[in-house]
């Protein structure tokens, strides 16, 4: 272990204080997803609202599951759902994803290849966005109101979550077998087969899923677009603010020790 | 000849993995249920009935890329 001129404390790390740092990343990413949600994303959410609300009222009907929406039964008005509830959501996930990213952390610093602190932690985030969002977003993209069939909710949701435990797997697979790899064919041509392999595992399942199309005929495809490229920048700002706000308390902490 | 340079920041060992377990295990566990709530509850999955909790984070989930209804 590389001591520092004071040498007086040696420099480990506790979970405690990276589950601290993960908490505080957490909710900063939250915050500023938030931000950007409320700014990139509520227009397209609002537009795909009014566009339900005009399809509900000329007959076309939800199944019984999901017969709940704002439109018809307002428990939480449309005001509050798009600026305070739709901030508790998305700093309720930064912190729950704020935990489980400094847990993830805890286990990868000094196992996944010889990074630094920092570039494990922004590592861990690209890794994680990839694996977690993007993978799965390409596989079951998400859908604004107004675009998806309440009859298939429960298929929909088991495959998503499924989705997203299969390429996870998947991910730590590949990091593992980088790892099996590195010593017979150094680390670049090991990180580049197991991103390969990663890459060949998730597109093969996506392929053998299904796949629903359920975008009612007539929804507007820039509204589509704009409210998936806004969920896409929520989850990268999301990650992104997580990894770095990481990464600096971090490296403030151990500058300190 | 350059002489190597200290780092300005130690580099610690990682973290023995009997060491996380018990971390990882209960923030585990409480962190995914956070996750679920957002993500799920009251959607095709419900433990509570009604619709509050799914509509209070309706946009959130939506814009997370959860299926929502």
């Amino acid at each position: 272990m590389p001591l520092t001129e004071n040498a007086t404390a040696p420099t480990t790390l506790t979970v405690r204080s990276l589950l601290v740092w993960g908490l505080l990343a957490g909710l900063v990413g939250g915050v500023l997803a938030f931000g950007f949600a409320f700014v990139f994303g509520e227009p397209s959410v609002d537009t795909a609202i009014s566009i339900e609300e005009a399809g509900a009222d000329s007959g076309h009907s939800h199944g019984e599951a999901a017969a709940h929406e704002p439109a018809e039964e307002e428990e939480v008005s449309r005001a509050f759902q798009s600026t305070g509830g739709l901030g508790i959501g998305t700093v309720a996930y930064g912190l729950g994803l704020g935990g489980l990213f400094s847990l993830a952390f805890a286990f990868a610093y000094g196992r996944i290849g010889p990074l630094t602190p920092r570039a494990t932690a922004v590592a861990l985030a690209g890794l994680g966005y990839v694996a977690v969002v993007l993978v799965p977003f390409l596989a079951y993209p998400a859908n604004p109101p107004a675009v998806g069939n309440g009859e298939t909710i429960g298929d929909r949701t088991v495959l998503f979550f499924g989705m997203i435990g299969i390429s996870l797997v998947a991910v730590v697979g590949a990091i593992f077998a980088a790892r099996a790899l590195t010593p017979r064919v150094g680390g670049w041509g090991a990180t580049v087969a197991a991103g390969l392999g990663y890459l060949v595992v998730v597109t093969g399942v996506a392929k053998l899923l299904p796949t629903f199309q359920e975008v009612p005929a007539g929804f507007p495809g820039n509204v589509l677009w704009e409210f998936r490229i806004a969920s896409l920048g929520t989850s990268a700002v999301l990650w992104a603010g997580i990894g770095i706000v990481f990464a600096v308390l971090l490296h403030r902490g151990l500058s300190r020790a | 000849m350059t002489q190597a340079v200290a780092l300005p920041t130690p580099i610690p060992v990682s973290i023995p993995v009997r060491q996380i377990l018990p971390y990882a295990v209960f923030t585990g566990i409480i962190s995914l249920l956070a996750l679920y709530f957002v993500g799920a509850e009251q959607g095709a999955l419900a433990i509570f009935e009604g619709t509050y909790v799914h509509e209070l984070v309706h946009d959130a989930r939506h814009l997370l890329g959860f299926p929502c209804h």
